[in-house]
Order: structure tokens, then C-alpha cells, then sequence
């Protein structure tokens, strides 16, 4: 049913067209009124190889809404595979073409011996947000691209990667290439279909490769479900993406476990790199505690995948104490209780409360009256600046809107990862004194 | 056709004036082929992603101060509150002022299109007025919530008994027009239905249509020289300004396709003049734009001096760093708007326009007539290669490569980086001032002349990208995909007659 959405964390479903764009080689064509693309568009990093501006359109107009919008689609279909120099292409649907009850999946198949594979996500919006946008359309590449293996055909060293929603997560580049070297450096093959020299070949191999790995509280579950479903590959949930050395040493040794790799090896490499991680540590660690402007405490306001990831790194790595954390990402009611379970599970019986709400009001209401014992560190979205101001408090822009700071390839995993993240919540304490 | 602020919705410009976003040819055809009423059959085959009219219409309304948007639709219709919160704070911190504005989603699921949401509409208003008490709701639609036929209209009015600020139903299903100024023309319409109230005195003011005010203290200080004063419209405009439009001198704007409804309304059903001229950018549209106004507010004295005096300041100038310009050839892609204008302030800097893509066409405006710009250039004899097309990004890149220019400008987002990558240097006319005046003038002379100077970082930038269409495609025309009047498309009769 309808919700105020006050103050808007994500989009809808049809933003699944970011989850594409993030994919080389592949480019999405929508059955949509003409602006979708333009609107949902508006996390950096827009002018790639196929930006929202390139993304064939069937521009649904009124007389479509009488007569169907079909006959449209073809011929879009039909002439992108012409102008388009692309590898694959995925059809993504709008409201308006499901409402008036279009047969996209037919006009769809029609495709099925083009020289290049044509593909279809329904994704109105709707029917979901974002997150779930995204999860529909690695659905439909694995229903209707992929095909499995005979077992001798697979590595058990190649692991396919899932982590963060491109585009939503803004540090999803920087974030897919720290965990594959992470991976890479215990001796596995990391398989990711998004970000720059991946795309359509790496998804050609998703069938082969030995496991998946899922590291989110729940986006993502369903589609390594039905992959072990459809290819018999076994997955590794891992929910919290691994922010700094506490969470990154853990997060290696469980992969570790879970592939039967060389334990030792492994060891070397967490004692390599916490050795120089806190090295780094130490030589700032005066900044880190001797400080008139900041107390322990914090909240994140963020979908579950930075909630739970930046709790756990300031709990088990910085020695901090959570207030209430915020979920904003409407997470479907069936995970709640095993993501409350995992904001439980933190060093020194610590137990951080969270709530589930997409109601930004209710959030900046409840931080107001939450007491800090000192000035406040907020990690939150571009609508928390004003509250940080209202509240004294420290902001650092993460989560979904993100402006008036520019991420690249920059990212928060693992153990590098980390020391980024403390250098942008220091950068902001450092701009006062007390 | 007059319009018509009894009802609550409007016609698009497609219905109202005929605007159309699909040609190709050059200018004197278009032209003539709008005045004929030949210009038919502007569809395409193919089509790129644009921009919704939801965008322009809530943002303009998003943009006044402290009032709230509810936006009835899946979460993703309402991402537009998202941006125009940002730029809102940033531009009244720039003015140094706070602005309250809220843009609130409804969050419309599966069930919802089947069942409607109109009580649950009606209570995201009330919680919006309770938690903020905004000076006026702006209740919107969507495609789905419009497709389902949610009845927006009686929500609001049942809801006008209980809450004491101006609601207005704002129409705005993305499906309607291709032509995303329509937006523009929602926006006006909602502000005049709902907050303009009839003259009680006559103030003395003018009512200034702008985006977002980035040349307000220039303008205070020019006007206050004709005494009067300026109120610019919407960003950052109070709701009580907005009530009291009816009471200006005259109506102007920055850009006929952003300024003409309000002001045309507002001459219609209260008398305020709207100083309908080119706009007022390069020397001669700056010039015949401050006459007009002298002569709508009885002040051309005081106009003629103020010119007068800037001339003499700037025009040796702008002389001086023309013959540096002289002869660069260059392409446009612009809003109809800007693209009739910066034509002529380009050949006014002693430059040519190759090809001036527009991305919409209006054959005439709401008072019946051509659209100032374009009757200027006709009127002057101009003629140049041109298209029509909804910021159709891949027709661009095909002129571009057949045209070769020295420069590409555009004003949209997305557009001139296409330009870039394919090695052409490309000017982001992104602010409505940036060619104002004589000043603006003179300083967007110079940009060009950087833009040309260093071209490093488009070479650089053109030698490692792979561009994203195929070659078939560069070997077309730029109108294959455009149905022509038998309802063929063009690529049709190609393939039949090879």
C-alpha cells in the first residue's frame, strides 16, 4: 500500500536500468515514458560507454496507453540491435506498459535468433524499489541468458561476487575491485559482472564457477537461490561487507573456510596486511581519540549493506558504542529479525537497536530527541546534512543521495577501505575545535 | 486558443500549439512547412530516452519557497524531489536565505494500481501539512496513478476544506507529451489556478521568469535604474509574492519556452504586458529586450541612457575578441528557446551556425504567433541546416560527424559530452545568464575562445573511447527514423530502394 516516502532513499524497481549500465556490454532498452531514464539517473557517473541519454526508449505516449505500445517496442527493439554496438540487451519495463498490460515477453521472444541476445526484466515501478529492480534483472540474465555446466567444466577456485547495488551504493566500483583483489590475494578467482573490464564475459562464466558469494544482509539472496537452483552452485552468505581489519580478517578467514583453501596462506596474507593497517592506526590514532568534538556514539542512516557494514567497523574496529541505527532500503519483512540478529552480534555483548522505516521525518525526529553525551556522528544520506546541523552533529555523506562530494573509484571494503572511511569522518571532525 | 484557467488541466504544446520534436531540413522549410500546416508525422521508429515533463513541471514548482510537493506515484517519480532539494538549498544559501520546500513520494505499489490510493493520498497531505504547514501543496501525478484514472482533482478539493493553504491538482503523467517544456506550462498553470489572486493595486513590479537567479543582484541593480522592481520566478519565490503577479508592470523571461504561458495568461485575464521580444542575450537581443520593457513600463528614457552608458564600456570589447571568433563553425543543441538565440548571438560574434538542432519546436505561441527568436532570424534572412528532436542523442553525434564543427553547444545535461567524446570541443551553456547583457555576452565570447584554445582534455579524452554507435549508423541520414507523413519511416524506404 502507499507510503509517505518523506525524504526519498531509493527509487523504484525500473532503476534496474543502473544494474545494466554498470554491466559492459550490455545496455537496457525501455518500454517507458520518455523521462524514467533522466530521473533515475541521478547518481555520478552517467557519461559511460552507454549513459542514460543512450538508452533506447519507446517514448510511451497516450495513444500507446489506448492502443498498446507494442508495436513500438518492436521496432525499437529492432533498430537498437542496428545502431547500438552492444553485446547484450535487456528490455526493462515501465508502468505504464504493465498497467495497460503490453506482452513484453512475447514481442520479447520474436527476438530469440537475433544476432545479438535480447532479454526481459519486468520491472515496474510499482512493483518494487531499486533493490529489487536489481535483483530482477540478474533473474533474468540467469534464467534466460545462462545455461549450466556439466561439473567437470567448473573451478572450484572461481567465485562469482555479489556485493553492492551499483549506482545506489556509490562506492560500488571501488568496492567490486577491492574485494577481488582481497579474493585474488587468498587464491581464489573472483568473477564480477559489474564495473570496468567485466561485463558479458564474466557472465558467461557465472555458471562455471565453483561458488557463489553473497556479501549483503539480503539483496541478493534470491538470485544465489536460484542459481544453486539452476547450476547446483553452492553459495556463501556473508552479510556484512567488510569494512576495516576486525570485519576483513573475519570475512577472509569464513571464505577460507567455506572453499577449503589454505588456511595458512590465508593467515599470512590477514598477518601482511593488518600489520600495515595498523601501522597506519597507530600513527593516527592521537587524531583518532584525542578529540574535544566528537562523542562515541553514532547512527547510520542507510540501506542494510552500510548500516550493518559501517556498525560493525566502528563497534569492533574503532571501539565505538551505536545508537539507533536506521534501514531505510524497505526491507522485505521476512529478513528483519535475522538482520536485527546480526546488529546483535557485536564484540563485547554489544547490541545495537535498528529501525526499519523508509519515513525520513520520523528519522531526523527520533535522532533530535536521541541525547549522544556529545556531538554526534551521523553517516547518512544528503538529507541528513540539514539534521547534522540542527543536531551539532559530525555528517558524512554514504548513503543514497549523494552530493556535494565526488566518489570515483574511491570505497570503504576491506582494510584499505577502512582507513578511506576514517579519513573522511576525520576530515569533517577536524574542521572544529571543540 | 485562449487559455483557460478555469479548468484544471491543460493541453500539451503538441495539442495547444502544435509543437512537434521530429524534423529535419533547415530553417526557411521549417518555417514554412509550420506556417502551411505541412509539418506533420514527427514520430520516430527509434527513440532514446529524454526527459519527463513531471521533471520541468515539479522542479519549477519544488523551486518556491516552503511549500510542499506530494508526488503520487512509485518511489522513482518522486527521485526529481531529490535533485531539486539539493539545488533549492543551494541556491537560497546563495542568497542567503532558508527554504523550507518539501517533495514528498507516495511510494505507489502493485496493489494501489489495482485498488487506487486516493485515501491514502489524502492522508500523506494531511501528515505533509501537519508536519511542515507549507504555504501551498502541489499534488501530483504520475503515469501509473494517471493510467488507473486516480482522481486527484476531487482529493484535492475535498481536501481544500480542511487544510488552509492553496492545493492545487498538478497534471502531470510522464505519457502525455514528449515535449518536456509542456512542464513548464503545468507548473504556471497550477501557480495561477491556485495562489494568483486578482490586482488590488498596482505594484511596482515586474515579473521575472528565470531558473534559478544567478544574475538576481545584476538585474536588481539594472532594474532599480527604470524603477522597478524585480520578482523572479520560482526559485525562492514566496508564496505571497506569487499572489500578487497580477499586480506587475509587466511579465518578462529569460527564455520564451520557460516564460510564455505565465505570461500570456497573466496578460489575458489581468492586463499585466508580456514584453514578448528575442531574449536578452548578445548585444542585439539584450538591446531590443530593454527597449521593449522601457516602452511596456513608459520608462524608455532612462532605458536609452542605461544603454547608452554600457555600450560604451563593453562594445569595444566584445569587438576586440570577435575577430579571434570570426569564422569557427559550430553546432547547437539546445531547447527551441536557446537554440534560435544563441544562433543569432553566435553569427553576432562574427561565428556560423552549421546545424541548430532544437529539441522541440514550437510553431507558434500561446498568443498565436511565432516565437520571437525564430521570426527574428527569418526576418534577417538567416538560413542554416537544423533538426528537431527530443535531445535524440544518437541524431546529435551523427550531425556532429557529418558537420565536423570547430565547436558543439548545448545546454542540457548529457548532451556535450557525447560531443567530447567524439573529439569535438563542446561549450555546457548551462545558465540562463551565461549570455546576458552585455557583460554575459562578452564573457561567454571568451569561454568559447578557451573552449577552442585548449582542446587536451577532449583529445585525450576522444583517443581512448569507444563510441557506442555502429558505424551503419554514422553511414545515415540524420531523419532515417523519422515517420515521414505516409507513416513509413524513412530507414523503410531506404532498405526498399537498395
Amino acid at each position: 500500500m502507499a507510503k509517505i516516502l518523506d525524504k526519498l532513499r531509493y527509487k523504484c524497481a525500473m532503476s534496474a536500468m543502473s544494474t545494466v549500465q554498470a554491466i559492459e556490454g550490455a545496455i537496457p532498452i525501455l518500454h517507458s515514458g520518455p523521462g524514467c531514464a533522466q530521473k533515475l539517473s541521478n547518481s555520478a557517473g552517467n557519461s559511460g560507454h552507454y549513459s542514460p541519454n543512450i538508452f533506447p526508449c519507446t517514448s510511451i505516449n497516450e495513444r500507446d496507453v489506448v492502443f498498446g505500445g507494442e508495436k513500438k517496442l518492436r521496432s525499437t527493439i529492432a533498430h537498437s540491435l542496428k545502431v547500438l554496438d552492444a553485446e547484450l540487451f535487456i528490455v526493462l519495463t515501465g508502468c505504464t506498459a504493465e498497467i495497460v498490460g503490453d506482452t513484453v515477453a512475447e514481442v520479447v521472444e520474436e527476438f530469440k535468433d537475433a544476432e545479438k541476445p535480447v532479454l526481459f526484466a519486468s520491472t515496474p515501478g510499482f512493483k518494487g524499489n531499486t533493490y529489487r529492480g536489481h535483483e530482477w534483472v540478474i533473474d533474468a540474465i540467469v534464467d534466460q541468458y545462462l545455461e549450466p555446466v556439466p561439473e567437470a567444466e567448473k573451478d572450484p577456485l572461481l567465485v562469482n561476487v555479489w556485493a553492492d547495488v551499483p549506482y545506489q551504493d556509490e562506492f560500488w566500483a571501488g568496492n567490486y575491485r577491492e574485494l577481488e583483489r582481497l579474493l585474488r590475494a587468498i587464491g581464489l578467482k573472483p568473477n564480477v559482472i559489474f564495473g570496468i573490464h567485466r561485463g558479458v564475459k564474466n557472465i558467461k562464466k557465472i555458471p562455471r564457477a565453483g561458488f557463489n558469494l553473497l556479501i549483503s544482509p539480503w539483496v541478493g539472496l534470491e538470485n544465489v537461490q536460484r542459481m544453486q537452483k539452476k547450476f547446483g552452485t553452492p553459495f556463501l552468505h556473508w552479510p556484512t561487507l567488510p569494512i576495516g581489519a576486525f570485519e576483513t580478517s573475519k570475512f577472509l578467514r569464513a571464505v577460507a573456510a567455506f572453499t577449503g583453501i589454505d588456511q595458512a596462506a590465508v593467515e599470512r596474507y590477514i598477518e601482511e596486511r593488518e600489520a600495515e593497517y595498523y601501522a597506519y592506526i597507530e600513527r593516527f590514532a592521537d587524531i583518532f581519540l584525542e578529540t574535544r568534538a566528537m562523542s562515541r556514539r553514532f547512527s547510520v542512516v542507510a540501506d542494510a549493506q552500510y548500516a550493518l557494514a559501517i556498525t560493525k567497523f566502528l563497534v569492533n574496529d574503532m571501539g565505538r558504542l551505536p545508537a539507533r541505527q536506521y534501514i531505510i532500503d524497505d526491507t522485505p519483512k521476512e529478513y528483519q529479525d535475522t538482520i536485527r540478529g546480526y546488529f546483535k552480534d557485536l564484540n563485547y555483548q554489544i547490541e545495537a537497536d535498528v529501525a526499519f522505516t523508509v519515513d525520513g521525518y520520523k528519522i531526523h525526529e527520533d535522532i533530535k530527541n536521541t541525547d549522544y553525551h556529545g556531538y554526534p556522528l551521523i553517516l547518512g544520506s544528503y538529507w541528513e546534512k540539514e539534521l547534522a546541523q540542527e543536531t551539532d552533529a559530525h555528517f558524512v555523506n554514504v548513503s543514497w543521495p549523494v552530493n556535494e562530494r565526488l566518489v570515483i573509484n574511491g570505497y570503504y571494503a576491506g582494510y584499505a577501505g577502512g582507513l578511506r572511511l576514517l579519513e573522511d569522518i576525520y576530515s569533517v571532525v577536524r574542521t572544529r575545535f571543540n | 486558443m485562449a487559455i483557460q484557467l478555469n479548468l484544471s488541466d491543460i493541453g500539451t504544446r503538441e495539442s495547444r500549439l502544435g509543437s512537434i520534436t521530429g524534423y529535419a531540413g533547415d530553417l526557411r522549410d521549417l518555417a514554412q512547412r509550420s506556417a502551411c500546416g505541412t509539418l506533420r508525422g514527427c514520430s520516430r521508429c527509434f527513440s532514446q530516452s529524454s526527459t519527463c515533463l513531471s521533471a520541468c513541471a515539479l522542479s519549477q514548482l519544488s523551486g518556491i519557497r516552503d511549500v510542499a510537493v506530494v508526488h503520487h506515484g512509485p518511489a522513482g517519480c518522486a527521485t526529481t524531489g531529490t535533485q531539486s532539494y539539493r539545488v533549492t538549498k543551494q541556491v537560497a544559501k546563495k542568497r542567503g536565505i532558508v527554504n523550507h520546500t518539501v517533495y514528498i513520494g507516495t511510494d505507489m505499489n502493485e496493489e494501489d494500481t489495482i485498488f487506487g490510493a486516493g485515501e491514502k493520498l489524502a492522508d500523506i497531505v494531511r501528515t505533509t501539512y501537519r508536519r511542515y504547514h507549507p504555504k501551498a501543496i502541489f499534488v501530483a501525478s504520475s503515469c501509473a496513478s494517471g493510467v488507473i484514472g486516480e482522481d486527484i482533482d476531487s482529493i484535492v478539493e475535498d481536501l481544500r476544506e480542511e487544510i488552509p493553504v492553496p492545493l492545487a491538482a498538478v497534471h502531470c503523467e510522464g505519457f502525455k507529451s514528449r515535449i518536456w517544456a509542456t512542464g513548464f506550462d503545468i507548473s504556471d498553470h497550477a501557480v495561477l489556478t491556485s495562489i494568483v489572486q486578482p490586482p488590488k493595486k498596482r505594484r511596482n513590479t515586474i515579473n521575472f521568469k528565470n531558473f534559478y537567479e544567478s544574475a538576481r543582484p545584476e538585474i536588481i541593480r539594472i532594474f532599480a535604474e527604470f524603477g522597478v522592481e524585480p520578482v523572479f520566478l520560482y526559485a525562492n519565490a514566496t508564496v505571497e509574492e506569487l499572489s500578487h503577479l497580477s499586480e506587475a508592470r509587466a511579465t518578462v523571461s529569460i527564455c520564451g519556452t520557460l516564460g510564455n504561458y505565465l505570461g500570456t495568461a497573466l496578460e489575458q485575464e489581468y492586463g499585466v504586458p508580456y514584453v514578448r521580444t528575442i531574449n536578452p542575450l548578445g548585444v542585439t537581443g539584450f538591446e531590443t529586450w530593454l527597449r521593449a520593457i522601457g516602452k511596456a513600463i513608459g520608462e524608455e528614457e532612462k532605458v536609452e541612457a542605461y544603454i547608452q552608458r554600457e555600450r560604451k564600456k563593453y562594445l569595444p570589447k566584445i569587438e576586440a575578441v570577435k575577430k579571434d571568433l570570426k569564422g569557427l563553425r559550430c553546432v547547437i543543441g539546445m531547447g527551441p528557446g536557446y537554440t534560435f538565440e544563441v544562433s543569432r548571438v553566435l553569427q553576432e560574434l562574427g561565428m556560423e551556425v552549421a546545424w541548430g538542432a532544437a529539441w522541440h519546436y514550437d510553431k507558434q505561441y500561446d498568443n498565436g504567433k511565432v516565437p520571437p527568436s525564430m521570426d527574428y532570424l527569418l526576418k534577417h534572412g538567416q538560413n542554416f541546416k537544423a533538426s528537431v528532436a527530443d535531445q535524440q542523442n544518437f541524431e546529435i553525434l551523427n550531425i556532429l560527424n557529418r558537420e565536423q564543427p570547430d565547436l558543439y553547444l548545448s545546454r542540457h545535461p548529457g548532451s556535450t559530452v557525447w560531443a567530447i567524446k567524439q573529439g569535438f570541443p563542446a561549450l555546457f551553456v548551462a545558465d540562463e545568464y551565461m549570455i546576458f547583457g552585455y557583460k554575459g555576452t562578452l564573457d561567454f565570447a571568451y569561454e568559447v575562445l578557451n573552449a577552442i584554445r585548449n582542446r587536451s582534455f577532449e583529445k585525450n579524452l576522444a583517443a581512448h573511447v569507444k563510441l557506442p554507435y555502429t558505424k551503419w549508423w554514422y553511414d545515415q541520414q540524420v531523419d532515417t527514423f523519422l515517420e515521414k507523413p505516409t507513416g513509413k519511416p524513412a530507414s523503410a524506404q531506404q532498405s526498399a530502394e537498395a
